[in-house]
């Protein structure tokens, strides 16, 4: 049994460190707010233009001028900014934002990207998506280790358009963390709870780099 | 030095005057994030002005009966120009129509792309979309060993933007996260409409609070009956 969406968000949530500015990624990365440790401060960046983003508005709170870029309703913290959407690029471009968490459909083992584009489906666009693999300066892809189909989403090179290339840094699935190394491949570095090396094996299709004994993920 | 109390009025009288000068086949920008800070008014006054083949700049295409939709639903536009279309059925069925042309930009190079038109900046390098198929045909030069693309500047001859409040001098301020493109399409519109929830006297707002400065905008007017949609109503509930 894998970690369920919850558990992987609580999983990438322990890598926050204190004093972080973090854009977090629609789906799964949304779920990282919910799990951030104790003692550790951070402020959420959305790129539609505010930092200090807050939880979502009590039921008739909610402001039409105050969204994500999920187009979501939210709130603002205290001490919480709103800006321009050249200015919250530029945060994101100028590595002022330190993480960035996003979903991916596929990871190559040298780090590429793809997550915004399938041949033959209706193209919705990237949104901000080329603009933050391109330039964050950590980027942690929160996705499952297998699509639908059963088939891995970690390969030795992605098959669909791409987002960004040699950009991944981090990966937490339902099955693993892995760190990715550009010279090497995925470096296995945690398992999720019950989870065997030989089944993160089997389902990674990229180069897997197995290091000693691999630890179980606390949670 | 003295000086007469002077400003220069870009007020009109409505979003129909507003649009006077736009004219079939333009390039336009149109402010907003999803529904969030669009010309709302602006957007009635040119499907009621009925001007057709718009390249339209804007992040996103609106829905179906709403935003960018309703010129959409009229044909009025020929091409779009966004980082994220998403969110409605009839823009989908007209792209895979071929009625439509559809050029998808990243998000923050398109905001840049609308700042360096307003700022004189003819192009720029960014790294967003290096490897992908966003950098086709583009130039490609490495900074500090990292590759970057070259992106040009647009040019829309008007621009359409939306603010909370503004003066009659053109001056602008927003309220929230509708800020998002505005300023910067306010900067690079040959023209640019700003329409206002609240037009108001030259001296009441506080200059320190002005994030648009009018000389950026040519006109400008008291908006009426906004809607202010909300795209994706996200709560949480009392208890917690």
């Amino acid at each position: 049994m894998g970690l369920s969406k919850d558990q992987i968000a609580q999983r990438i949530a322990q890598e926050l460190r204190d004093g972080w500015y973090v854009n977090l990624g629609i789906g799964i990365p949304t779920l990282v707010a919910n799990h951030i440790p104790k003692g550790i401060n951070v402020e959420f960046q959305s790129e539609n233009g505010i930092l200090g983003m807050g939880a979502f508005p009590f039921e008739g709170e909610e402001d039409a001028d105050l969204i994500n870029a999920g187009k979501q309703t939210i709130t603002a913290l205290p001490g919480a900014s709103f800006f321009s959407s050249e200015l919250s690029f530029a945060m994101i471009r100028g590595q002022h934002v330190q993480l960035t968490v996003l979903g991916a459909m596929e990871v190559s083992d040298s780090g590429d990207i793809a997550n915004w584009k399938i041949p033959g489906k209706m193209v919705k666009g990237m949104g901000g998506a080329m603009d933050l693999v391109a330039s964050a300066e950590n980027i942690i892809v929160a996705m499952q280790h297998t699509n639908r189909k059963g088939e891995s989403k970690l390969l030795p090179s992605c098959s669909l358009p791409l987002t960004g290339v040699g950009c991944v840094k981090r990966i937490v699935t339902d099955l693993a963390v892995l760190e990715v190394d550009s010279e090497r491949g995925f470096v296995l570095i945690e398992r999720a709870p019950g989870v065997t090396v030989e089944e993160i094996q089997e389902k990674t299709a990229g180069r897997l780099i197995v290091e000693g004994d691999v630890p179980e993920m606390k949670l | 030095m003295s000086q007469k109390h002077s400003y220069i009025s870009k007020v009109v009288a409505d979003a129909h005057q507003a649009v006077e000068g736009l004219e079939d086949g333009m390039t336009v920008m149109f402010g907003g994030f999803g529904l969030c800070g669009i010309p709302e008014n602006a957007i009635g006054a040119i499907r009621d002005k009925g001007t057709t083949n718009i390249t339209c700049i804007s992040n996103n295409a609106g829905v179906d009966d709403f935003g960018l939709g309703l010129l959409l639903h009229t044909r009025q536009i020929k091409k779009m120009i966004a980082s994220y279309v998403g969110e409605n059925d009839e823009f989908e069925r007209q792209m895979l129509s071929g009625e439509l042309e559809v050029d998808l930009v990243p998000q923050g190079t398109l905001a840049e792309r609308c700042r360096a038109a307003g700022a004189g900046i003819p192009a720029f390098f960014t790294p967003a979309g290096y490897g992908t198929e966003v950098a086709e045909g583009k130039e490609v030069r490495e900074f500090d060993g990292k590759p970057h693309i070259l992106e040009h500047a647009f040019d829309a001859p008007f621009a359409f933007v939306k603010a909370w409040k503004g003066d009659k001098a053109g001056n602008l301020v927003f309220k929230g996260t509708a800020r998002n493109f505005n300023p910067m399409m306010a900067m690079a519109g040959k023209i640019t409409v700003a329409e206002v929830e609240e037009l108001v006297e030259v001296g009441e707002l506080d200059p320190n609070t002005v994030h648009v400065p009018g000389i950026f905008v040519q006109r400008i007017f008291q908006g009426t009956d906004y809607e202010k949609r909300i795209e994706q109503r996200t709560v949480r509930a009392k208890a917690e």
